[in-house]
């Protein structure tokens, strides 16, 4: 009797300390969960403040006189455009003589602006001999400066503006000679040294036929392969050994796929660098053993009772996969291969390794273009020295992680739609 | 674009024999479908099948080919001294002499072979489409006649189809298979080459890493110094910081939303950190090297010492946050997996619920947990992209995190950028760690999976 009090009594003198650490142990868990959320807060808010001005730009008016004598109607695009936009500045500011002002002056305005101009006449020739104002692109310095991310109190040795060109800017702006509009060019646009011209257009395109290639080969090889492990495989040492191979494959470094494209695509097969078609092949085999492992799960939850009854009724055993297993299991092999392609998407090591980290001015045409991708491109700005590059870059990461999010609610949807409950 | 106009030829004109070969059946079964073997379908597969596999095959085999085959006729055919003898002016050379499809645009090129070898160029490549035009239609007309004269009604078409369909499945698996063995092999045969350079002992163990030494003062890689034991000791030094992160927050967070969440938590929570999972690596090496790196070192300033801007902790700190999610999920399942009757054991004798969590879940759960973060650190090690935008080039062999080191991949990458050259020691060395990266991860990865799977037996 005596014995059973003193342990309640023990017992009940603990109670405090063990509910105490019951507390402690219930908050380091909720705070592990707000770190990692905090940390993706963090990075979506960092991202989302210095990119989202990416997707303004600015632009100045200036008037232009498309001189009939300089251009000839049937060779525009020998015309001297530059100096076109480079009179029109001097007209705006007489008051700029020595040559290193004008310099300084012309800088105002993206060397872009003359192939703006060319554009212009080529698509209305009736244009020359006019005076026209137009809208220009402005220089990333500038683009910088009317956004706000140099600032003017800072001591003109500290800015990339000087003084002077400071002033400049502020009798353009009080002529109304300065606007931001949505950023057309980040869409339409390749990727260039001038980050005002340069955008993501290129890169999407070189995305997208990466990715085709791809899932034409990684769907079809994977379904099949889960299909033949799942259904028809006997079991023995060699299908285990399939299996514990998969098993590795999926968990091999991805940079390791690009030394694989490296040796065997490119320098034994001779395939051409830089293309999407290798960077498809190399992601397509990361990829395939994702989705042979969703592939195979969603084989395994369709209830052997289906089968049964197709054989039942004669099917033949392709039949009953193919007619039966495989249209039920389709909606779990579909979110496997979004969440695989997905994944291939925001993959950056091994393309690097297959050349597609090169400076690509153009549009890509095709898989056997010279190409980068999103997640390169977002690399290789990165790395640029340029103020106006870090704005593109985020803006980049935003886009890129757009395309990722739809296609994981794509997936999530599609799960939470037709998933069955057996 | 030509591959996708012969894809749908092919396709289109499979969908044709299909047709013909499904009335076919039927009007030679003469309405009595029951002395069909198969279903009319199934004869309509076979004349497909028999069109398409040798086009496909044809076309493939000429895709793959073409190019090599019109620089080696070219080669041939020209002039001795009118081609570059450098092999990189040369393979400029083939690039000008393939894009160029307009000679009014030749002016001012260098080579003088150059217009003469386009318009060869242009010609044989006009041969070989035509070539290629008549081959498709050749062998998909030699398989369609061979499948139009044994299509017969006692033909077993159903079971030849399916025994194609079972070959092209088993074919599908194996190329996973194959995969793992091409890795394995080039890395085998590069670094093969890279030791008769540099011998393995001074690779694994050497102490000092510079392989540019080697490049400019263009000699034997001897020379260079390609001792790896700065690069490993800097990888296992950021895995070890993302593991100190991501293990006790992973787990915890595993534990919290097993034992302790309501549903509603459970649904906030779990997809946030899914999405925490899903952003790409590049997106972490970008905030590692323009928000968490910048910050560290500003507030190590304002703490009087000076830390390196490519230190060890930045990246190895946003590589514990990106594997955060992986730790968690797989802790998670294990966690989930430990039998109710074990918890309602121990809470009925009186234990509080993280004393059950600590004293019978967590042991209970020990084997699945340090699966989970073998494979975590696995992947920290193959990391690549955190470390390359965040880690340094520099290979210090130090053990403080606030230096800069390198990794393996870091090195991978640097190599391998740019102009290369494929029999120096310094691309070779690429490969060399890659097959040390390759081994480590894998030797990780058949623990991890064997530990995983004993467990799971365990409680099954």
């Amino acid at each position: 009797m005596t014995d059973s009090r003193s342990h309640s009594e023990t017992i009940k003198a603990s109670l405090k300390r063990r509910n105490a650490a019951e507390r402690r142990f219930r908050f380091y868990g909720m705070l592990a969960i707000s770190f990692a959320v905090a940390c993706l807060g963090i990075l979506f808010f960092t991202i989302l403040s210095k990119g989202i001005s990416a997707f303004q730009q600015t632009y100045i008016q200036i008037d232009i006189h498309f001189d009939s004598e300089q251009i000839d109607p049937k060779k525009l695009a020998d015309a001297n455009y530059q100096g076109l936009v480079k009179k029109s500045l001097r007209g705006l500011f007489p008051e700029v003589k020595s040559r290193r002002d004008k310099k300084d002056l012309y800088k105002l305005v993206s060397s872009g602006a003359s192939y703006e101009l060319l554009d212009m006449v080529r698509k209305d020739p009736s244009l020359i001999g006019k005076n026209v104002s137009v809208w220009v692109t402005a220089d990333d310095d500038v683009d910088m400066f009317a956004k706000g991310f140099i600032r003017r109190e800072l001591p003109e040795n500290e800015r990339r503006i000087s003084n002077k060109e400071l002033s400049w800017i502020d009798k353009l702006q009080s002529e109304q000679r300065v606007k931001k509009i949505f950023n057309t060019t980040f869409f339409s646009a390749g990727d260039s040294r001038e980050p005002e011209l340069s955008g993501v257009w290129g890169a999407a395109v070189g995305s997208f036929f990466t990715l085709l290639v791809t899932l034409i080969l990684a769907f079809p090889l994977g379904v099949a392969g889960a299909i033949y492990l799942e259904e028809f495989a006997p079991k023995n040492r060699l299908t285990d050994m399939i299996e514990v191979n998969i098993n590795n494959l999926a968990a091999v470094p991805s940079i390791v796929f690009g030394l694989l494209g490296l040796a065997i695509f490119l320098n034994f097969l001779g395939m051409p660098r830089s293309a999407p078609l290798v960077g498809g092949v190399v992601l397509a085999l990361m990829t395939l053993p994702t989705i042979i492992i969703a592939a195979r799960a969603a084989l395994k939850s369709v209830p052997q009772s289906i089968r049964e009854a197709a054989v039942g009724l004669g099917a033949s055993r392709n039949q009953v996969v193919f007619h039966h297993v495989l249209p039920l299991a389709m909606p779990g092999v579909l979110t496997g291969t979004i969440i695989g392609m997905a994944r291939a998407l925001g993959e950056t090591a091994p393309l690097l390794m297959i050349g597609m980290v090169a400076f690509i001015v153009d549009i890509p045409g095709g898989i056997t273009d010279p190409a980068t991708a999103l997640p390169v491109q977002i690399y290789l700005w990165a790395d640029s020295p340029e103020r106006a590059f870090v704005e593109r870059t985020s803006a980049a990461v935003i886009v890129l992680v757009g395309f990722l999010m739809t296609m994981n609610v794509l997936a999530a949807v599609l799960r939470k739609k037709f998933e069955r409950q057996w | 674009m030509l591959i996708f106009f012969f894809m749908l030829a092919i396709i289109g004109s499979s969908l044709l024999a299909f047709h013909f070969g499904k009335k076919k059946a039927l009007s030679l079964a003469s309405g009595h479908r029951k002395s069909l073997h198969s279903l009319p379908e199934h004869y309509g597969f076979y004349l497909a099948l028999y069109l398409s596999v040798p086009a496909a095959v044809v076309f493939f085999g000429w895709y793959l080919s073409e190019a090599a085959v019109l620089e080696w006729l070219l080669k041939t055919n020209l002039p001795e001294g009118a081609l570059p003898t450098d092999p990189a002016q040369l393979s400029l050379f083939f690039n000008n002499v393939r894009d160029l499809n307009d000679l009014t645009l030749l002016q001012g090129k260098s080579a003088p072979a150059l217009p003469f070898a386009v318009e060869y160029y242009q010609s044989l490549s006009r041969l070989s489409d035509l070539t290629l035009i008549v081959a498709l239609i050749g062998f998909g007309s030699i398989g369609l006649t061979i499948g139009w004269r044994t299509l017969k009604p006692s033909l077993k078409a159903r079971v030849k189809i399916e025994t194609f369909v079972r070959c092209t499945l088993i074919i599908s698996s194996v190329i996973a298979v194959l995969a793992t063995v091409g890795i394995v092999l080039s890395l085998l045969f590069e670094s093969l080459r890279f030791f008769q350079l540099v011998s393995p002992m001074e690779f694994l163990f050497g102490l000092e890493w510079s392989p540019q030494i080697a490049l400019r003062e263009d000699q034997v890689a001897s020379t260079g110094k390609f001792g790896a034991i700065p690069l490993f000791a800097g990888t296992l030094l950021i895995s070890f910081i993302a593991i100190c992160i991501a293990a006790p927050v992973g787990l915890m967070a595993a534990i919290y939303m097993a034992e302790y969440a309501s549903s509603r938590v459970r649904a906030f929570a779990k997809p946030l950190l899914e999405i925490l999972a899903g952003i790409p690596t590049v997106v972490y090496g970008f905030f590692a090297a323009l928000t968490v790196a910048p910050l560290f070192r500003d507030w190590a300033e304002q703490g009087g010492f000076q830390i390196s801007s490519e230190s060890a902790l930045a990246a190895g700190v946003v590589m514990g946050v990106m594997i955060i999610p992986f730790v968690s999920s797989l802790s998670d399942d294990v966690i989930t997996a430990v039998p109710r009757a074990m918890r309602d054991g121990s809470l009925g004798l009186g234990a509080t619920q993280s004393e059950t969590i600590r004293q019978v879940v967590i042991p209970a759960a020990l084997p699945g947990i340090v699966g989970g973060l073998l494979l975590a650190i696995s992947r920290a090690i193959g990391e690549t992209m955190i470390v390359v935008m965040a880690a340094g080039l520099a290979a210090n062999l130090t053990a403080n995190p606030f230096e800069a080191v390198t990794t393996v991949t870091v090195q991978i990458v640097t190599l391998l950028i740019g102009d290369q050259e494929f029999d120096s020691a310094k691309t070779l060395a690429a490969f060399a760690l890659g097959l040390v990266l390759f081994f480590v991860t894998l030797i990780l990865n058949v623990i991890a999976l064997r530990v995983v799977q004993k467990y799971r037996e365990k409680y099954d």
